[in-house]
């Protein structure tokens, strides 16, 4: 006869993920993904020798559209460049993007609900007017609005003119913080809900009544309960950011070369398309790891949902 | 009474907006001449900018723009010559209207009985198949779908047009491309909707008196679970619309939204103002309109 088994809440949704096939397999496809993509500039310092010849995102070469073989993976393109490696360095961009917009919006989201929640009354009508308010408005036009504006403010600056590196990478700062500032609204909604319902739940009015003060209540309480919540929503808004980003960037709107990410890659596709010749390579590589990526995002966020029985609203 | 205080609250709120996005496109430097040749000289420029009164002070400029706008009056364009903006609404916005109108029916014509379907067969492998084809069509962007469509069925099999918006055939294609998104989209809500709705009290009642499983998830089941999908409709009509730029631009459709990011571009302030002010407006009347219809369908809402 074998003991009653306990698990904590913890290891239970941790078990109920692991039955979640699609969650898993996204969840290694990912990581799988971050770690080529990390170790991919360190490897083309390595090689370089006769043992495996790796090209470098920004090399230039006479194979022009050659499609895809041994040597070029993912085909080249207009410049000879190896598509693969622009892949890869593209996914930098793009997840660099993602995640920092995600944090941006994890951030505001949280302590915005956090403070309507707990703090309740006028300030808690007032805040959350206000996310109506912006629920209302066209998020993704006033994305346009703010990095064109702030975009040209930056162009014009002094401190961007003497160096261009910088100019690049205050573009991607703009851009996920545009991204992210738009991104909050139900991050916001869904933690003041949890917030309301956990400020009156029996645990935290005993602990209140065991002479615990507000700080204790909400690290000890409060917090440790919206984790899970802020978690999932935050592995649902990644997917929706990166899916922003390559849409600007697709216009012309969001990277600007010579950099890249997964939007610039297929509109340099795109805009290869002829009646004549078609490249498919050039737009079906990057789009199949942009759609992928997506994809593994949304199951990895349904799975932690699911597994930790998050709801929203 | 709810609504005409929701419609009054609008009108300050246009106010904030429009002063925003005013204040924003003013205060980044660089005039919308400057990408052109320089003016021959200091007074060309000076005639130039007294036409548009970009000398005046900002606040005088917002003023004298509130004062146009109340009668109607978005402005002149200051790149597309002899063209307001009032012109370019006339031309484009039909346009993006009649495309977000058709992906709207494209949307909810499939993504209604694809959620329906997945949800009746929950469990299931045609479950997991139609899940897995609505959750698709939420992943691949519409830059990736256009793509690969023009090239099998507008270059390859030539069933369609590749670009323009002349003939019906030519309203094939983007409608599709635009309308995916919000297939998927639609068919998760309404899933989500009714197996929710499948375990309620009034549905196992129903069940228990011997009313059939059809019967019981077209009479019940999808009557609770439209109405999210009725209350989403409302931002998505509105995302048909604002988020026609991708399609608009491969398709080189002439709607509003190939002008909003070629005005971003060029730093034409009246266009991009406008058009942002247009989009805001739809957005908030959609909202209302939605909303009223709300209370229509579930008599158990009621804004006081």
């Amino acid at each position: 006869m074998s003991e009653p088994q306990h698990f904590s809440p913890g290891q239970r949704a941790w078990r109920r993920f692991q039955k979640n096939r699609a969650a898993m397999w996204s969840a290694w496809y990912l990581v799988l993904l971050l770690a080529v993509v990390i170790a991919w500039p360190l490897l083309l310092k390595i090689s370089g020798g006769d043992f495996a010849r790796l090209h470098g995102p920004d090399e230039l070469s006479d194979a022009q559209f050659a499609p895809p073989s041994i040597h070029h993976w993912f085909g080249t393109d207009l410049h000879g460049r190896d598509v693969f490696s622009r892949v890869l360095y593209g996914a930098q961009i793009s997840l660099m993007v993602g995640i920092f917009g995600a944090g941006v919006s994890l951030v505001i989201g949280v302590l915005w609900g956090a403070v309507a929640g707990y703090a309740g009354g006028r300030l808690d009508s007032v805040l959350m007017r206000i996310v109506d308010i912006l629920y209302s408005l066209p998020t993704i036009v006033f994305v346009i609005v703010i990095i064109t504006t702030f975009g040209e403010m930056l162009k014009q600056s002094e401190f961007v003119q003497n160096s261009p590196a910088a100019a690049g990478a205050l573009r991607i700062v703009l851009l996920f913080v545009g991204l992210g500032a738009v991104s909050w609204l139900t991050m916001a909604r869904i933690i003041r809900g949890q917030v309301l319902s956990l400020r009156s739940r029996a645990f935290v009015e005993a602990s209140r009544t065991l002479g615990a003060g507000s700080t204790r209540i909400l690290l000890r309480h409060i917090i440790p309960n919206i984790f899970s919540v802020a978690i999932t929503y935050t592995a649902l808004t990644l997917p929706a950011i990166i899916l922003y980003e390559s849409f600007l960037s697709f216009l012309a709107l969001g990277v600007q070369p010579p950099m890249a990410s997964w939007g610039t890659l297929i509109a340099e596709g795109v805009s290869q398309i002829n009646p004549i010749r078609i490249y498919w390579w050039l737009i079906f590589f990057p789009s199949a790891v942009l759609v992928a990526t997506l994809l593994a995002l949304n199951f990895l966020g349904d799975g932690l949902r699911d597994a930790w029985d998050v709801k929203g609203k | 009474m709810y609504f005409i205080r929701r419609i009054l609250f609008a009108i300050p709120l246009l106010f904030v907006i429009s002063a925003l996005a005013f204040l924003l496109v003013h205060l980044a430097p660089g005039g919308p001449f400057d990408s052109e040749r320089k003016p021959a000289s200091p007074e060309v420029e000076r005639n130039i900018k007294a036409k548009y009164h970009l000398d005046e002070p900002v606040w005088r400029q917002y003023g004298r723009y509130l004062g146009d706008l109340l009668h109607g009056d978005f402005g002149a364009s200051m790149k597309y010559q002899d063209h307001s903006v009032n012109d370019i609404i006339a031309q484009g916005l039909p346009v993006s209207m009649l495309l977000g109108g058709l992906a709207f029916g494209i949307a909810l014509g499939a993504g209604i009985p694809l959620g329906f379907f997945t949800a009746a067969r929950r469990g299931g492998w045609q479950d997991y198949t139609g899940s897995f084809v609505a959750l698709l069509a939420v992943c691949v962007p519409s830059f990736v779908i256009a793509p690969f469509l023009i090239l099998i069925f507008a270059m390859k099999l030539k069933w369609f047009p590749v670009a323009l918006w002349v003939t019906p055939w030519h309203m094939i294609l983007p409608p599709i491309v635009l309308g995916s998104y919000f297939v998927g989209k639609v068919a998760r809500i309404l899933r989500e909707g009714m197996l929710e709705a499948v375990h309620a009290e009034f549905v196992t009642a129903a069940r228990a008196k011997g009313l059939s499983e059809t019967a019981l998830l077209l009479k019940h089941a999808l009557r609770i679970a439209m109405l999210p999908v009725v209350s989403y409709s409302g931002p998505m009509l509105a995302d048909l619309l604002t988020g026609s730029f991708i399609v608009e631009n491969i398709f080189q459709i002439p709607g509003i939204g190939v002008f909003l990011v070629n005005s971003s571009l060029n730093r034409d302030y009246t266009v991009v103002v406008g058009l942002s002010l247009l989009y805001a407006i739809l957005l908030i009347g959609l909202n209302l309109v939605v909303d009223f219809a709300y209370t229509l369908m579930d008599p158990r809402v009621k804004y006081e």
